[in-house]
C-alpha cells in the first residue's frame, strides 16, 4: 500500500517536468491534458487527452511522458482518452500565468460558442492594453489565433478559447 | 512491389466510420494542397490548420473503425482502393481557384457542424466523444469560410463572378450530404447518428443568411450527384489517391 502510494507519488513528481513540446513553459498538468495516473502492480497508468484532434504534439507528449519515466526506472502504459473533450477551461490557473509570460494570451475562462464566436479583443500579453486586434483566428498552431496591440503595435499569440 | 490492396466486410457502423473519416481526409487533403500556394501568409495557415483539424478528426475515426476491423488507421487510409472510399463526392473534387474551395469548405462545414453537434449525443460512446471534439474544430471551419465567401462575394467584380461561378459548379454535389440509405437509417434508428435530413433546416439558414450577406444567388436545386457513399467516384479520386497511397504501396509498412 505504502509501496503503491509512493510510486504513484514518483511518477506525478517525474510527469511535473513533462512540457508541451510547443509551449515549453507548460507543464501537461498546466495544460489538463493529464487526465489519470495510477498503478497496476508495478505500472504506472497515464492518461492523456489531445487537445484538438490533430494535434501533432500528442505523438511527441506520449513519447516524452515514456522516456521521462523510464528514465526515472518506472514501467508506464499511456492511455489517450477523449471523453469528456478537452476544453480551455481545464487550464490550470499557474497555466494561464505562465502563458501571459511567455507572450501568449490566455484564453477567457468560460468555453462556449459564445466565447468561440465573440469577437476577441485579449489583453496583450505585453503592455497589458486591451486594444488589440485579430490579424487571423487562425496562428502558428491549432491552438492559437494570431493578433496584434494597438497600443504598443506587436503582434502576439492568443490561445484559442476551446 | 506494391501493396495488395485490403477489402473490409462493413458493417453499418464501420461502413459510417468510413464515410465521416473519408470525407474528413480527403477534405483534408484537398486543403493541404494549398500550402505553399495561398494568397497570403494567413491564409496559408489557416488552410493548413483547417486540413490539420481534418486529418485529425479522420485519424481517430479510421483508429475506432480499425479496432472493429482489425486495422491500423494507416491500413485504412493508404490500403483501400477507389471503391472502397465513401466519401462524398464534394470533397474529392479539385480545389480549383480560392473561390472554389472555400466555397467547398463553407457548404461542407455548414453540414458539418449541426451534424457533429447532434453527433455528440450519440449512444455510441466513442463516436460521441469524437463528435464533441469535431463539432468545436468545425464552427471555426464554418465561420472562416464564411467570412471568406463574404468577402469574396461582396467584393471586387471579379470576385463576385468568381464565388457565384464556384456555388454554381459545387451546388450539384450538394445534396448527396443528406441522402441516406439503409445502413444509416440503422444508425439513426439506434441512435448512433442524428438523421442528415433532419439537419437540412440549419443549413438552410445558414447558407441563407451567409449567401444574403454575400450577395451572391442561392443556386437552383436541380439534379443532384451522388455515388461516392457507395464507392462510384468521379475521376478526380483515383488521382488523389494515386499520390496520397503512393509511399505506403511503394514501400510497404514505411514508418518515419
Amino acid at each position: 500500500m505504502v509501496a503503491t502510494a509512493s510510486l504513484r507519488d514518483r511518477a506525478l513528481a517525474v510527469l511535473e517536468d513533462v512540457v508541451d513540446p510547443e509551449i515549453p513553459v507548460l507543464t501537461i498538468a498546466d495544460l489538463g491534458i493529464l487526465r489519470d495516473v495510477s498503478v497496476q502492480g508495478d505500472t504506472v497508468e497515464v492518461t492523456i487527452t489531445p487537445t484538438y484532434s490533430g494535434c501533432p504534439a500528442m505523438n511527441m507528449i506520449t513519447l516524452e511522458i515514456q522516456t521521462a519515466l523510464a528514465r526515472a526506472g518506472i514501467d508506464a502504459r499511456i492511455h489517450t482518452t477523449l471523453s469528456p473533450a478537452w476544453t480551455t477551461d481545464w487550464l490550470s490557473d499557474a497555466g494561464r500565468r505562465k502563458l501571459a509570460a511567455f507572450g501568449i494570451a490566455p484564453p477567457e475562462h468560460t468555453s462556449s460558442r459564445r466565447a468561440l464566436f465573440g469577437e476577441a479583443h485579449p489583453a496583450c500579453p505585453l503592455c497589458g492594453s486591451t486594444d488589440t486586434e485579430q490579424i487571423s483566428e487562425f496562428g502558428s498552431t491549432a491552438c492559437k489565433s494570431l493578433h496584434r496591440c494597438r497600443a504598443c503595435r506587436e503582434p502576439f499569440d492568443a490561445f484559442k478559447c476551446h | 512491389m506494391a501493396t495488395t490492396s485490403i477489402a473490409i466486410q462493413e458493417s453499418p457502423l464501420v461502413l459510417q466510420l468510413f464515410r465521416r473519416a473519408d470525407d474528413a481526409l480527403i477534405l483534408g487533403h484537398r486543403l493541404s494542397e494549398w500550402t505553399g500556394r495561398a494568397p497570403a501568409l494567413e491564409e496559408e495557415l489557416a488552410l493548413a490548420n483547417i486540413a490539420l483539424d481534418l486529418i485529425g478528426q479522420a485519424r481517430g475515426l479510421y483508429s475506432h473503425a480499425g479496432t472493429i476491423t482489425g486495422h491500423t488507421e494507416d491500413q485504412l487510409a493508404y490500403l483501400r482502393d477507389a471503391g472502397a472510399w465513401r466519401n462524398c463526392l464534394l470533397v474529392e473534387l479539385p480545389n480549383g481557384d480560392f473561390a472554389v474551395t472555400i466555397a467547398r469548405l463553407l457548404l461542407f462545414s455548414a453540414f458539418a457542424d449541426p451534424f457533429w453537434r447532434a453527433a455528440s449525443g450519440s449512444f455510441e460512446a466513442t463516436f460521441a466523444a469524437m463528435a464533441a471534439k469535431a463539432e468545436k474544430e468545425t464552427a471555426y471551419h464554418l465561420r472562416h469560410a464564411g467570412e471568406w465567401l463574404i468577402r469574396l462575394g461582396d467584393g471586387t467584380v471579379e470576385s463576385h463572378r468568381r464565388a457565384q461561378a464556384a456555388l454554381d459548379l459545387l451546388w450539384p454535389y450538394t445534396g448527396e450530404l443528406f441522402a441516406t440509405d439503409a445502413a444509416d437509417t440503422a444508425l439513426i434508428e439506434a441512435g448512433v447518428i442524428p438523421d442528415p435530413a433532419s439537419l437540412r433546416e440549419t443549413w438552410n439558414v445558414t447558407l441563407g443568411n451567409m449567401l444574403s450577406r454575400a450577395t451572391l444567388a442561392r443556386p437552383v436545386d436541380g439534379w443532384m450527384q451522388s455515388g461516392g457513399r457507395g464507392g462510384r467516384h468521379t475521376e478526380h479520386l483515383g488521382h488523389l489517391l494515386a499520390e496520397m497511397q503512393h509511399l505506403q504501396r511503394t514501400y510497404p509498412g514505411a514508418t518515419w
